[in-house]
């Protein structure tokens, strides 16, 4: 292995999630990393969702999509990817990539040269966004994991979605702390999303029955400086 | 009053037509000088602000010029279009609408008036709304929300153009939040339509009644214009003095908390020997508390009632109701009971706990009688020591007719916001003329044009630096100079979010038979409960909640699901509001108690005698003085302050002590505040470091900690997140949450906090958040308080060493532990959960 040494400490050993027998670090800032594929994985940007709600009268700030890209940028410097799967909703509407202001646009596209980049098809983004490189596609197989939107009803080992927006909730000394997670029983994962406008959704709602093995299913909650893996028995709804 | 019946007789006889002399005559009554002397002055063109204590006759005062100009109004021809409003009165309860209309209804028939009243509040069904649009009544009793809608529609002009008076009920209590603002900002367009508009303010008394006085009419007035910028003062005085007292309870008056459970069959005997009583506390956790307590002690089976603002509105009016056929013995109510609503026969207030403000308890006792000639009375339950030199203050400034409520604050940008919205919705408008318009209302006098034009491009396209919204501005200026809203769907959007009223997000609580768990349907609703207690609640934990024990089965949706419960370890819910702090005033009066033993004499002796103590074993601050006492104890090391600027301002403190503690490597474990006093616990001996001057207690005091430390702070703040979401509502940013909406966090809607985050960090200026820092800096924070405090106490800190915790640090070091440090922290608490897994799966 040729890491260099920023990134062989972001990978340490005892940090390594199992997901079908490929092994991937949850980053606290809400992307999966397999370092032996060099492969990153992000879920749900939703860039321009912002727009998205000025169009509609809320015209909430319009900063959304630049904090979301400078985000993505500094994983990306960390890591140095060589694939980039953005798994779905990328943009928070089909006409997202086009809104986008060119200066953004042009950071995006800095981001994506020398690496190839997957765009997977999600419900706010069934197509191809306009004028961006990467490829679009349904879904994709690499090894044994399978990248889709929407986590698939049918059981698939070794599947990494989104679209659900997971986050856990724990209540420790009277006090309630929620945070966006990562979902995961050791054949699938759900990843968090990732976009600064972006809720969330607790994993005990009805939304992802049947979706896990609950006795070993795990939170990887988003600290500030970390992760914490929580057990399912530990979690509350609401 | 000192006037002689005769006078009054004759003044009366030319101020009032015929009927009306008649109506008294036949009910015995004579009209009263106040009353007459409002009537004068409206006839001679004047607005009036009137204050009076409860029972001195003020609602009719305060409608005669309209009743006896309408009473010779020529009647409407068949055929003659609709006359506009002739009269609006407004107020900020609901209820006391409704409560109007029936008082002032039985006169107007028995006199036989010509005239119609009706009420316009958020439960008129929406024909009737048409209705009064098409045929408008001649008085119409409404609220300041329902003001703002009727002007942000297109007819508005036509509406109110036949308006002569403008009624405010208890102005004291509508002008001190945003209400207040956007209903100022509504007479301001009120006036534009109708210039020669009469106000008439009714009031409980006020510090300062200058400030009302400005508030009712126009500010900054076009030069050479010749009406006064103050409206008249009529004031009567209160009658017979009330008969407090405090209660000298036997038994022993506890440290700290504020239960006042020692007191309960001291309150139940009060109760047996009165005909109804009336118990006042501060909060709804403290009215649920009170409620259980008295009906253990209730062998008698006194009907005992509870009336707070979380309870289900059904059940309020059903006990409202009983009230007023004088069905109840005894009602604990909270601050929804304080306005002027006509309630029966009370003959006993108890106030439970400290009143934390002397014209509070005024009012509250005015509740008492509604006969301004008889004395209330009442009696003051301390629920710890510290309360009993509260309440003895506020008893002393009671009889001396001390007055301190708060004063006006500048007029809130979001209003502002949400008004020009509403203006827009109603018509063009020009943006130098709104500005004039604006600016004569009281709140809003100082606001200059850049802040103005920044309000405006913030409604337009969101003010934002990127200037990326312009096509999809709200409202644009048109060629003609004109602002117009773009598109209907704008007025519709406003229509949904008008108001100033933004409510914690709240779960319905929804009861189900017991064992049907989750499953069961279909049970009543009992309330309302804030989501974020419902959240820390485990499935079988029992809670208290409209009086009864419940069983805490679930969330589902919008919903809190619960059934019967029982058992020991009840639950009481905390609620984030409801909570007064001590006031300046009485916070003074305090101070000078401590300071001065001679009159400690007035003091039930077992609290002279703490006093004396502490004195003995350390110090009293001397007036003027800020007393630290230092102490170690266990393994930690103790800084207990006593400001007493109350709570907020004493949070505020200790989070900015900590901060700086934490640098000078004292290592600060975490603080407490209380009304009274602060409690700080290290891990080092913070009186060496003072010692050695590093720092010393006076630079670890110093004022100059309201600066950085204070804004690094506040950006982290929850309560500054929670304080911009009200803000954003307001403004109309984000929508407000309706009851019944489905909670569905994930693409619908963005939650404000995330808003806040990505504003924060790429607008630091945008107007929001500074409206967002203003606010909190006078509410939640009270950090103009503090800075106060901190200047008057500049070269007067007193350090007293001790090796052991004195008598006065008993309460705040009793409250360690009850009460959790809000802030940081919580992913040390993500730390703990993951770190049990590790244990329990054996992995460290």
């Amino acid at each position: 292995m040729n890491f260099s040494l920023s990134r062989a400490t972001l990978v340490a050993e005892a940090d390594l999630v199992g997901i079908a027998g490929e092994r991937a670090v949850c980053d606290r800032r809400g992307v999966l990393y397999f370092p032996d594929l060099r492969l990153l994985a992000v879920s749900d940007l939703h860039l321009e969702k912002g727009s998205s709600f000025a169009r509609r009268g809320a015209l909430i700030p319009p900063y959304d999509t630049g904090a979301t890209l400078l985000q993505l940028q500094s994983v990306i410097t960390d890591y140095q990817p060589r694939i980039v799967v953005s798994l779905g909703d990328s943009f928070h509407d089909g006409g997202g990539a086009e809104r986008m202001h060119q200066s953004f646009r042009e950071q995006l596209e800095a981001m994506m040269a020398a690496r190839d980049w997957f765009w997977v098809a999600g419900n706010h983004d069934p197509d191809a966004p306009a004028d961006l490189p990467g490829d679009t596609v349904k879904e994709l197989a690499i090894g044994s994991l399978v990248f889709r939107h929407e986590p698939s009803k049918i059981r698939i080992e070794g599947e990494i979605s989104g679209h659900l927006h997971p986050c856990a909730r724990i209540v420790q000394r009277g006090r309630s702390v929620r945070r966006r997670c990562f979902a995961a029983d050791g054949g699938r994962m759900i990843m968090p999303a990732f976009g600064a406008y972006t809720g969330s959704l607790n994993v005990l709602d009805r939304a992802y029955a049947g979706l896990f093995r609950l006795e070993t299913l795990v939170a990887y909650m988003l600290g500030a400086e970390r992760i914490f893996a929580i057990s399912g028995s530990m979690l509350r709804p609401g | 009053m000192t006037e002689q019946p005769r006078l009054a007789e004759e003044n009366a006889a030319v101020l009032l037509p015929e009927p009306f002399v008649r109506w008294f005559a036949a009910k015995g009554w004579s009209p009263r000088a106040h009353q007459l002397d409002l009537l004068a002055k409206a006839r001679a063109g004047q607005s009036v602000l009137l204050i009076a204590p409860t029972g001195a006759g003020k609602t009719l005062a305060g409608f005669l010029p309209s009743l006896t100009e309408l009473a010779n109004r020529p009647k409407r021809k068949p055929g003659q279009a609709h006359r506009g409003i002739h009269t609006l009165y407004i107020s900020p309860l609901k209820a006391l609408a409704v409560d109007i209309e029936r008082n002032l209804g039985k006169p107007v028939e028995e006199i036989g008036l010509p005239l119609t009243i009706e009420t316009r509040t958020g439960d008129t069904p929406s024909h009737k709304r048409q209705r009064q649009k098409l045929a408008p009544p001649d008085i119409l009793l409404t609220t300041p929300e329902q003001l703002a809608l009727l002007i942000a529609s297109n007819d508005a002009k036509r509406f109110f153009e036949d308006l002569r008076y403008v009624v405010l009920d208890e102005l004291h209590s509508l002008v001190i939040s945003k209400r207040g603002h956007l209903l100022a900002l509504g007479l301001a367009r009120l006036r534009a339509f109708v210039p020669d508009l009469q106000t008439i303010g009714l009031s409980a008394t006020v510090a300062e009644p200058d400030e009302l006085r400005r508030w009712l009419v126009e500010q900054n007035q076009p030069e050479g214009s010749k009406s006064p910028d103050m409206a008249g003062l009529i004031t009567v005085v209160g009658g017979a003095k009330p008969d407090i007292s405090i209660l000298d309870s036997q038994e022993r008056v506890p440290w700290s908390g504020h239960s006042a459970r020692y007191a309960i069959p001291e309150i139940y005997e009060a109760i047996r020997k009165h005909r109804t009583t009336l118990l006042f506390v501060n909060t709804r956790s403290q009215a649920e508390l009170l409620f259980q307590e008295l009906w253990r002690a209730n062998e008698d089976s006194l009907p005992i009632a509870l009336h707070h603002g979380s309870l289900d509105v059904g059940q309020r009016r059903r006990v409202e109701k009983a009230m007023a056929d004088n069905a109840l013995r005894a009602i604990v109510a909270t601050s929804t009971l304080d306005l002027g609503i006509d309630w029966g026969d009370v003959d006993l207030v108890v106030h439970v706990g400290a009143p934390k403000g002397a014209s509070r308890l005024a009012q509250r006792i005015g509740r008492a009688n509604h006969r301004m000639d008889e004395p209330s009375k009442a009696i003051l339950i301390p629920a710890n020591r510290f309360e009993v030199l509260e309440c003895r203050a506020a008893l002393d400034a009671n009889y001396l007719g001390a007055q301190d409520t708060p004063p006006l604050i500048k007029g809130a940008l979001d209003v502002l916001s949400q008004h020009v919205l509403g203006v827009a919705c109603g018509g063009p408008f020009d943006a130098d003329l709104l500005f004039e318009e604006v600016r004569r209302a009281a709140p809003y006098a100082g606001l200059d044009r850049e802040t103005f034009d920044r309000v405006i491009d913030f409604v337009a396209t969101g003010g934002y630096a990127l200037r990326n919204y312009e096509r999809y501005a709200r409202i644009r200026r048109n060629k003609d100079g004109l602002w117009r809203i773009s598109h209907p769907s704008v007025a519709q959007q406003y229509r949904l979010n008008v108001g100033t009223i933004v409510e914690m997000p709240e779960l319905n609580v929804r009861y189900v038979r017991q064992g049907r768990g989750m499953a069961g349907r279909g049970g009543p609703v009992l309330g309302k409960i804030e989501e974020y207690f419902a959240e820390t609640l485990r499935p079988g934990d029992n809670f208290l909640f409209a009086g009864k024990v419940l069983r805490f089965e679930g969330i589902r949706e919008n919903e809190c699901v619960v059934s019967n419960g029982a058992g020991a370890n009840i639950i009481v819910p905390s609620y984030a509001g409801g909570k007064f702090p001590l006031s300046t005033y009485l916070a003074e009066q305090v101070r000078g108690m401590l300071a001065d033993s001679d009159r400690w004499k007035l003091l039930p002796e077992q609290v002279a005698d703490w006093l004396r103590i502490q004195e003995d074993k350390s110090v009293l601050p001397k007036r003027g003085e800020l007393l630290v006492e230092t102490f170690p104890r266990g393994n930690r090391h103790y800084m207990v302050a006593y400001p007493f600027e109350g709570r907020l301002a004493h949070q505020t403190l200790g989070m900015l002590l900590t901060r700086r503690l934490e640098r000078a490597h004292a290592r600060p474990l975490g603080f407490v505040a209380t009304d009274y006093s602060l409690a700080v616990w290290a891990l080092d001996d913070m009186a060496a470091l003072f010692k050695a001057r590093k720092p010393s207690l006076g630079q670890l005091f110093d004022e100059d900690m309201l600066g950085d430390d204070l804004e690094d702070w506040l950006n982290e703040s929850w309560m500054l997140k929670r304080t911009f979401r009200t803000c954003a509502v307001i403004a109309g940013l984000i929508e407000k949450r309706f009851p019944g909406q489905e909670k569905s966090g994930r693409q619908v809607t963005v939650s404000a906090d995330l808003i806040y985050d990505v504003l924060r960090s790429h607008e630091p200026d945008h107007i929001l958040l500074q409206a967002t820092r203003t606010d909190a800096s006078a509410g939640l924070l009270d950090v103009s308080r503090l800075g106060e405090m901190l200047s008057r106490v500049r070269g007067r800190i007193m350090h007293k060493h001790l090796d052991q915790i004195s008598p006065l640090a008993v309460p705040v070091m009793l409250e360690i532990g009850k009460e959790s440090v809000n802030g940081g922290a919580n992913d040390t608490l993500l730390m703990e959960a993951a770190d049990l897994v590790e244990e329990a799966m054996g992995r460290s």
